[in-house]
């Protein structure tokens, strides 16, 4: 197991070399140009291009390329065109309420979600199982602005119960964070829940008609060690895939939920620096996301060792 | 009864910080800002958020009263020789910047001078310009080699402020960021507190002296009632107009013109239209190219121009559209009609007639490239009625749809449409401030020498309206601007550098516990009240 991670370890300095390069060719191909956003509607061609000169942005490719990865290479990773403030330090800013989002969102829906998935195959066919799955349905279906929208009428402006929007640090107000995190976390959580209940159920269902199932009822084990202790476990490997890709996608994916209750994530971060061609930032945060993406999946690859001894890399 | 010391400890503690709480207990004021604040320096940038920074934050030599007639802000005294040649100025005493210094003549001089380089009304100045110097510290001269008719109202200018700095950064180069953001005005920017995209902090300052007279406008003594102003950007309007209803916060610069309505029928929020001038829907077509460089295809398309249902597109909200017809705005100082009776009222037909004449073949039309910014809503749903009303007479429209970045850097191209066109463009649309378009000096678009380096994107050519631009200039009383104003008008409409599609006007919104709000141009946290 140690020299797969090592191995892993390796292979992630190729794959974000390859980010990066991909990245900053595709931005220096992208229409759109920083220095005429920055100039404003008032500025002619020339006041442009004389912005651009001082941004660097008129050197050639390769230039800005070998300048660019320089920095990063010494833990540079450059300064905001627009706002003039280094990257790293806008990044700092931004990473705290997009991972307590992802934290409490995946918390908050495997708590959820795989005693619905469990109870769902136990009954399969019933009205549980059918109330699980439309719910699923539902989740899926059903855009989480939309809950969020819901849920900001019902419980912000009219039980005033929690605030409209923003954020509030764990660090610096633990009871307001909970009141400021509660319904982005429900909102995103909505489509999670949906997703990891009906992985569940189906890993479930299959588990539970296995032999060692019958075995376990035949030797007047309890449901709940039967479900718990034999069948979850067995049928752990995809749901933690699942979780696993959600946490990925939740990092990355955050940029509705975080725009709808004005959190000062990450996913707006780069959604603004998209738009405005920020590209300091743009690059930055998609190095982040790819080392991220990597080592989620080094840590799933690890849990299913821990979760299924016959694994074998 | 005991009590154990550390009990006594925590009890005192919690009573002290309660007290201490009350005691300290400051006014916040909480705006949603009309966009997100992402660089601070008003003169490098044109963005008019940023513009709206630079008014917490600096001070101005001059400032425009509700009636937008300039008054003095930071002067004291001001004279001007009799040939109109020589102006003197006189700082008024108690002006000092944010980090204790005293603001000077030399850094008034130095702010001009970065200034001027970025602004075409400071341009325009400095040409006539033969010195400006610092005779002492606080008095300034100006000596000019012609008189320059709209001296004050270049001074005051409202939107895009001569905001004056420390001589340092007013040493940086206009094309670059300065690295400090000092000013003199009645704020001080909190720079650890800022967070771009989401949060921007300004603290009173304490030692900020303001004039003796009565607020007016952005004119007149800037006392301000609240500790903190915070800008707080909320990118969601659903959201933003929630957060207002709900007390999180006071002020909502601009509503969305859907969610007015809501507002408007709230008993505790007040929504006021304080820029009585607005906005104007703009068309602008590609000059060097056919068939725009042809006035006549111009013409077509002002003729296609329904004002009521372009504005219905931009705005809908009838109380805050206005048709107008005047080059330099409705219910501005130089509004006028005169000489817009043949495009009163669309023409398809004649529309059709003079694009043909322009040598548009209508048997085998020519694409016509046409930018469409979709991140945009109000320019978008703007440029998507004139592809209708093209389409609707004929023309083949090759609309492009992009985001507002790429339409920025894709109109500064000169290429060919026809020969490029994934580079180069026929039209694109925007919408101007205003107060900009109210003066032939202020107002871009009407720049006509057709430079492609130095004009406006478009890059109309055309001597005439240079001549009356100077002309205006040159004018030295009120009469004199209007006889300018009028000929410009129309020249204006028979050669027709842009499209308007209609003015209209945007609403701000707070809560009724803000009290006293300025009648500015934009909303400014000075003079008002706000109740704890």
């Amino acid at each position: 197991m140690t020299l797969m991670i090592l191995r892993r370890v390796l292979s992630t300095i190729f794959v974000m070399a390859f980010v990066a390069f991909f990245v900053f060719g595709l931005l220096y191909l992208a229409p759109g140009d920083p220095a005429a956003l920055i100039a404003g509607d008032l500025a002619t061609a020339a006041d442009i291009e004389r912005i651009r000169a001082s941004l660097g942005l008129d050197r050639p490719f390769h230039t800005q390329f070998l300048s660019w990865l320089g920095g990063v290479l010494q833990g540079d990773l450059g300064t905001s065109i627009f706002s003039n403030r280094p990257v790293s330090q806008l990044i700092a800013q931004r990473i705290e309420p997009t991972l307590a989002l992802a934290t409490t969102t995946i918390v908050f829906s495997v708590i959820i979600a795989v005693p619905m998935g469990i109870v769902a195959a136990w009954r399969a066919g019933s009205w549980v199982d059918r109330l699980v799955m439309g719910f699923a349905v539902l989740g899926f279906s059903v855009p989480v602005f939309v809950f969020a929208y819901v849920l900001i009428i019902i419980f912000a402006a009219q039980l005033q119960l929690v605030p409209v929007m923003g954020y509030v640090s764990i660090f610096e107000n633990p009871a307001g964070f909970f009141r400021s995190i509660a319904l982005p976390t429900v909102a995103l959580g909505v489509t999670y829940i949906a997703l990891i209940a009906r992985i569940t159920r189906a890993s479930m269902l299959e588990a539970i008609n296995q032999d060692y199932i019958r075995t376990a009822h035949a030797k007047g084990l309890g449901i709940v060690a039967i479900l718990f202790r034999h069948a979850l476990r067995n049928a752990s490997v995809p749901i933690v895939t699942t979780i696993g890709i959600g946490i990925a996608l939740l990092i990355g994916g955050v940029v509705v939920t975080e725009s709808v209750f004005a959190i000062p994530g990450l996913g707006r971060l780069t959604v603004d620096a998209i738009l405005r061609r920020d590209y300091p930032i743009i690059q930055a945060v998609i190095l982040i996301f790819s080392a991220i993406y990597v080592l989620i999946n080094l840590a799933i690859d690890a849990a299913y060792i821990a979760l299924d001894p016959r694994i074998r890399y | 009864m005991k009590v154990r010391p550390t009990v006594r400890l925590a009890a005192a503690a919690l009573v002290a910080s309660l007290l201490s709480g009350t005691a300290l207990a400051e006014t916040v004021l909480k705006i949603v800002p009309q966009a997100d604040l992402k660089n601070l320096d008003p003169v490098w940038t044109t963005a008019s958020i940023t513009q709206n920074h630079g008014y917490m934050v600096y001070d101005v030599l001059f400032a425009m009263d509700s009636n937008l007639q300039p008054q003095p802000q930071m002067v004291a005294d001001w004279s001007v020789s009799d040939d109109n040649l020589t102006w003197t100025f006189t700082l008024r005493d108690g002006l000092t910047f944010h980090d204790g210094s005293p603001v000077e003549a030399s850094d008034v001089v130095a702010s001009i001078e970065r200034w001027a380089q970025k602004r075409s009304e400071g341009q325009a100045m400095m040409e006539r310009m033969d010195e400006l110097s610092a005779t002492d510290a606080k008095t300034f001269t100006m000596k000019l080699n012609k008189p320059f008719g709209p001296m004050l109202q270049t001074l005051a200018a409202p939107t895009l402020p001569l905001v004056i700095m420390r001589a340092e950064e007013a040493a940086t180069d206009p094309n670059e960021q300065v690295s400090e953001i000092i000013g003199s005005g009645p704020f001080v920017f909190d720079a650890d507190a800022w967070v771009p995209g989401d949060r921007v902090v300004y603290r009173k300052f304490e030692d900020y002296v303001p004039r003796d007279e009565p607020s007016d406008g952005f004119a007149g003594g800037k006392v301000v009632n609240v500790d903190t102003v915070e800008w707080i950007y909320i990118p969601d309007t659903n959201t933003a107009t929630q957060a207002l209803q709900s007390g999180q916060v006071d002020v909502y610069e601009i509503p969305p013109m859907d969610l007015v309505p809501v507002l408007q029928a709230d008993p505790d929020i007040t929504v006021k239209v304080l820029d009585t001038l607005g906005k104007m829907g703009h068309i602008r077509p590609n000059h060097l190219y056919p068939p725009f460089n042809d006035p006549r295809a111009r013409q077509a398309l002002k003729l296609l121009v329904d004002q009521p249902e372009f504005l219905a597109a931009q705005v809908g909200n009838p109380d805050f559209e206005t048709v107008c017809f005047s080059v330099f705005m409705c219910n501005s100082a130089f509004e006028t009609d005169a000489y817009s009776e043949p495009y009163s009222k669309p023409n398809p037909e004649r529309a059709k007639e003079l694009l043909a004449e322009a040598g548009y073949d209508f048997d085998n039309p020519q694409p016509l490239v046409v930018m469409l910014p979709t991140d945009q809503q109000i320019i978008y749903n703007n440029i998507l009625v004139m592809v209708g009303k093209l389409q609707e007479i004929g023309v083949n429209v090759d609309a492009q749809s992009m985001d507002w970045s790429t339409l920025t850097s894709r109109r500064a191209r000169t290429d060919d449409p026809v020969e490029s066109p994934n580079v180069g463009w026929h039209i694109f649309p925007t919408w101007w401030t205003g107060v900009n378009m109210a003066s032939p000096i202020t107002n871009q678009p009407l720049v006509t020498t057709g430079d492609p380096v130095s004009a406006w994107f478009g890059w109309p050519k055309d001597e005439e309206i240079e001549n009356l631009r100077t002309q205006f200039l040159d004018a030295g009383t009120e009469e004199e601007q209007k006889a300018v104003i009028d000929a410009l008008q129309k020249r204006f409409y028979e050669f027709i550098p842009y499209i308007n599609t209609g003015q209209f006007l945007t609403p701000v919104a707070w809560r009724s516990s803000v009290t006293d709000v300025p009648e500015a141009l934009l909303f400014v946290p000075w003079n008002l009240k706000k109740e704890s």
